[in-house]
């Protein structure tokens, strides 16, 4: 008799979770419906499969039990005169269980989430429970914020794609873009804030970063040929490739330059070096391909020397024609210094009006330190310091400081 | 007020979190989710429109939007329309 354990009960579950409620909010018309009748089928699973084994086919299991249960539930309450069960019964009645052959519902569900009428925290939520399978609390932990408000936030954006029908389809044509660029947003933000993780715990975020390239892999399986699809999910591997080496075993940061390459993940890198390949190929560059691009030099080099500036600055220069943003423009400074030296990178970035932003504080402070103004260094560390909540990047900083401050003093003496 | 001839019109609107707004102005921000924020905007008038889906009410709000140049709230009435 095969014994079925929990943790790979979990594992289907986190594979399964999403395509199930994706079938089911398809056949019924409704998310609550759905992932009610999926979180059911969870239940009789764990309580079945230790015993009976792991069915052929796990996902089709689900998916059936899922539906049969809806449907005597359903039943009963529309025997109740409750018209909701009415009109989902009906809804069940015309739409088969089985998908399409040539559309996932997976991207109806994730179009669905990702609606540009629902603000951006409330897509980034649905996308995480109804695609990833996390539960509330699990999310409310990931963004800080208590659980009722999330819950609350996930209540409030069914409740809206519900009574204001938001459609459950993919877009048009003419609509795809835009919305597109929606999703990759979602994506993205999921990721980066796994891997730069402004607060908050930090398993919890591991599993977001891993979790958007889930959905990254997903996307870039079910739309091929959008470039910007493949660009986000080789941006999100090559930057996920140096994890091991971007923090000491104590949690401290190390920047890029001073990470130990040989703990770099070689398999993810040639997945993203050959990810970008193939969407440069098509030659409609865009933001997330350019900046895999950009990662992708880095990921060449085998010591921080080996690094082709020159390179990254002109994907630099191309990224700022598509996304001119002040963020771009600082990083763009960073290469500069590699080439044309800190006191140019400076002139650049003292014009750019970022104010509240900690990077730019630390990146100035930086490019101060290296020009040996000691003591504006230190102000511009600690005006960094003071823009973020994270304790890794203020210990770094802080750190910083230490390092400059014995010569620091020698310096403003002879001021 | 039926019989008396002054009825006209009258529906229930969903909750105002069911709302979006759109903004001409805005090439940044085009939709926003939820009602009109801002204390000093007021509502200057209404389309009662028949649409599939939230899609196609925002293609129909997104020209009246344009066309007056004033933002548009999105709202959905309660209920089937009757014909």
């Amino acid at each position: 008799m095969p014994t079925v354990t929990r943790s790979e009960i979990e594992r289907v579950f986190r594979e399964e979770y999403g395509r199930a409620v994706a079938v089911l909010a398809r056949v019924f018309g409704d998310i609550d419906i759905a992932e009610e009748a999926v979180q059911e089928a969870f239940v009789t699973a764990v309580a079945r499969w230790p015993s009976r084994g792991l069915p052929p086919a796990p996902a089709g299991w689900i998916i059936t039990t899922a539906r049969n249960r809806a449907i005597d539930r359903l039943r009963r309450e529309a025997s109740r005169d409750d018209r909701h069960a009415q009109a989902a019964l009906l809804h069940a009645r015309d739409d088969p269980v089985q998908e399409s052959p040539v559309q996932d519902d997976r991207l109806r569900l994730i179009f669905t989430c990702c609606h540009p009428a629902l603000g951006r925290a409330a897509q980034v939520a649905l996308t995480l429970r109804l695609l990833g399978g996390l539960r509330t609390p699990e999310i409310a932990r990931a963004f800080l914020v208590p659980e009722a408000t999330m819950a609350q936030r996930l209540v409030r954006a069914k409740g809206k794609i519900r009574d204001a029908r938001i459609p459950y389809r993919v877009p048009s044509e003419a609509d795809l873009p835009e919305r597109l660029a929606s999703v990759l947003a979602v994506a993205y933000l999921i990721f980066s804030e796994g891997y730069a993780a402004s607060s908050g715990e930090r398993l919890i975020r591991e599993e977001l970063a891993t979790e958007a390239i889930r959905l990254g892999r997903l996307l870039a399986k079910l739309m091929p040929d959008e470039p910007e699809v493949l660009g986000l999910l080789a941006l999100m591997l090559l930057l996920h490739s140096r994890r091991a080496a971007r923090t000491t075993t104590t949690g401290e940061l190390v920047p890029l330059p001073e990470q130990d390459r040989s703990l770099w993940d070689h398999d993810l890198i040639d997945q993203g070096q050959a990810l970008v390949k193939r969407c440069l190929a098509r030659n409609q560059p865009g933001p997330y391909q350019l900046q895999a691009a950009i990662n992708a030099v880095h990921s060449d080099a085998l010591t921080v020397a080996e690094t082709d500036w020159r390179q990254i600055l002109a994907l630099y220069d191309q990224l700022l024609t598509f996304a001119p943003t002040t963020v771009v423009a600082l990083n763009r400074a960073v290469v500069v210094a590699e080439i044309h030296g800190p006191r140019q990178a400076l002139e650049l970035i003292d014009g750019l009006s970022l104010e509240g932003y900690y990077l730019y504080h630390a990146i100035r402070a930086d490019l101060l330190r290296r020009l040996g103004q000691l003591h504006d260094a230190t102000t511009a560390y600690r005006a960094a310091i003071d823009r973020t909540d994270n304790a890794a990047e203020i210990r770094f900083l802080r750190r910083r400081i230490s390092a400059i401050r014995p010569r620091s003093a020698a310096n403003e003496q002879t001021d | 007020m039926r019989a008396a001839g002054a009825w006209v019109f009258s529906g229930g609107l969903h909750a105002a979190s069911t709302a979006t707004v759109l903004n001409p102005r805005s090439d940044e921000m085009p939709m926003t989710d939820g009602p009109y924020v801002e204390g000093k905007e007021h509502i200057g008038g209404l389309v009662i429109i028949k649409a599939e889906s939230l899609d196609e009410a925002l293609a129909w709000g997104g020209k009246v939007a344009r066309a007056t140049t004033l933002p548009v709230e999105v709202r959905p009435f309660q209920g089937e329309l009757e014909d």
